[in-house]
């Protein structure tokens, strides 16, 4: 894993701005500015900037573009209208999490995918090799894209105010294009908020503009710690090559009714059968916090999974983790525990989404 | 007298006696202590192995013991109030360790060649 990282277009202003930086996906990314629990702080309470530039974009399109997307994604995008945001997943066969994606529907023959950094070749080449038979053109175009991400309760009046761009008329997962520009009322916070895509000298503007007009810059830790709160998935935690949807608790962005896509017929028979293990949230009793990777177990110290993400929750105050475990073991009150280090805590699984996101529908 | 390790705990030495904290280079670089997992009275401890965990939002980070002994006194403000370390690290330590071997503390830092490390760290 020698290979150089790579920047974003905002980088000498991140480090000008004092960011912590560190690697994510590839890239040399900023992880806090003020610090994880101010920005978190922002986004829930008034309006945060994220450089999400690392994300990955391809363009899919041609005469056989709808058919193809839904071919290699778990959501149904015939019948969508243009200028409509979904979220979903490409699958291997087994059922597995190539990666979870957004696609912009553009047109019928005209289909945007927004993907994760860390995949963004795996999933070029996943794309690319299913892409026989089909009059599509495939487009990697993460190198011509920059994108922000703005969040939180002001966001539609920061648009408005300091970059020019009316949002009123978008809503909850619609996107426009403006100029050179993709806007759309999406985001990975549970709040309210926008993403714009654009090109290197156009993000930089309004970076500089947001930032001058004292909208609080945000880095990657605040964006874990605000997701995990709304229970959204993180690939890499929630969501793998060895995870399914449906294991993660995803169900509703997998259309089992869809005629065909990869993974179909493996998912179809893990909903028949019940997956064997879940996605559950845990609050921990005591103040000890269940990181990654930490043991769960059952009240006779059975292993019964481990922890996805864990966080002392900055929104709520509690000790609270997403955690893959036995299905036999996720309904909603049972007592578990969890092994931080040397020691053993009580935890009951709740609700794994902790936080109500405030969403402009 | 005051010792530190290069992975940033100090030992202020009194007798016998080392009361364990981490240092103020480090208070700062972690940003706000959500817990600190300590050992237990009577727990034994050895120089250079963790004894704990700190905790901030972003991370757990192991804490290591700056001499060998047993655990005489830990910190229990700090269950209640974890962010004391922030506030002024040096008072609010974290355990204390009867020594089992005192000559140990010569392989430590002095407060001198610690500041330099730190120096060296900052980019």
């Amino acid at each position: 894993m020698n290979e150089e990282l790579k920047t974003t277009c905002l980088h000498d202003l991140h480090v000008g701005l004092g960011a912590l930086m560190s690697p994510f996906g590839g890239f040399d990314m900023p992880i806090q500015y003020a610090g994880i629990e101010e920005e978190h702080k922002a986004v829930r309470g008034k309006c945060g900037v994220f450089d999400v530039s690392h994300m990955g974009e391809v363009a899919v399109s041609g005469p056989d573009a709808e058919r193809f997307v839904n071919h290699i994604f778990t959501n149904n995008v015939s019948g969508l209208p243009d200028g409509k945001v979904v979220y979903g997943m490409m699958l291997h066969p087994d059922g597995g999490v190539v990666d979870d994606l957004l696609v912009y529907k553009r047109s019928d023959n005209d289909f945007f995918l927004v993907i994760n950094a860390s995949n963004i070749d795996k999933d070029v080449d996943w794309i690319k090799s299913h892409a026989a038979g089909y009059n599509v053109t495939v487009d990697h175009q993460s190198d011509r894209w920059a994108e922000l991400a703005v969040q939180g309760p002001d966001s539609e009046k920061v648009m408005r105010d300091v970059l020019g761009i009316d949002g009123a008329d978008l809503g909850f997962y619609t996107f426009k294009t403006v100029g050179d520009m993709i806007v759309s009322r999406t985001g990975y916070t549970g709040e309210d908020g926008f993403e714009i895509y654009a090109g290197a000298e156009a993000i930089r503007d309004m970076w500089s503009k947001l930032i001058a007009a004292g909208v609080q810059p945000c880095g990657l830790g605040c964006r874990d710690t605000l997701r995990f709160e709304a229970g959204l998935p993180l690939y890499g935690d929630e969501l793998a090559d060895d995870i399914t949807p449906l294991e993660a608790g995803l169900g509703i962005f997998v259309k089992l009714d869809k005629p065909e896509f990869i993974g179909r017929e493996a998912l179809a028979r893990q909903k028949a059968e019940g997956p064997a293990r879940k996605i559950a949230g845990l609050e921990i009793e005591g103040q000890a916090i269940a990181r990654h990777g930490y043991e769960v177990l059952d009240t006779e110290g059975n292993p019964v999974g481990a922890v996805t993400t864990g966080y002392h929750s900055i929104s709520l105050d509690r000790n609270i983790a997403m955690a893959l475990i036995d299905a036999r073991s996720a309904a909603i009150g049972t007592p578990l525990q969890v092994r931080v280090r040397r020691k053993v805590f009580p935890a009951t699984v709740i609700k794994k989404r902790f936080y109500t996101p405030n969403y402009k529908k | 007298m005051l010792y530190y390790l290069p992975t940033h705990e100090y030992a202020r030495i009194e007798g016998n006696v080392a009361t364990i904290g981490i240092s103020e280079f480090a208070a700062r670089q972690l940003g706000n202590v959500v817990y600190v997992d300590m050992p237990e009275a009577d727990d034994d401890v050895t120089k250079g192995e963790d004894f704990g965990a700190i905790e901030s939002v972003k991370a757990a980070s192991d804490l290591y013991s700056p001499v060998s002994g047993s655990v005489i006194e830990i910190n229990e403000a700090l269950i209640d109030n974890p962010r004391l370390i922030n506030e002024d690290p040096m008072n609010n330590w974290i355990i204390k360790v009867e020594m089992s071997d005192p000559s140990e503390v010569k392989a430590l830092l002095s407060p001198e060649d610690y500041e330099k490390l730190c120096a060296s760290e900052k980019h």
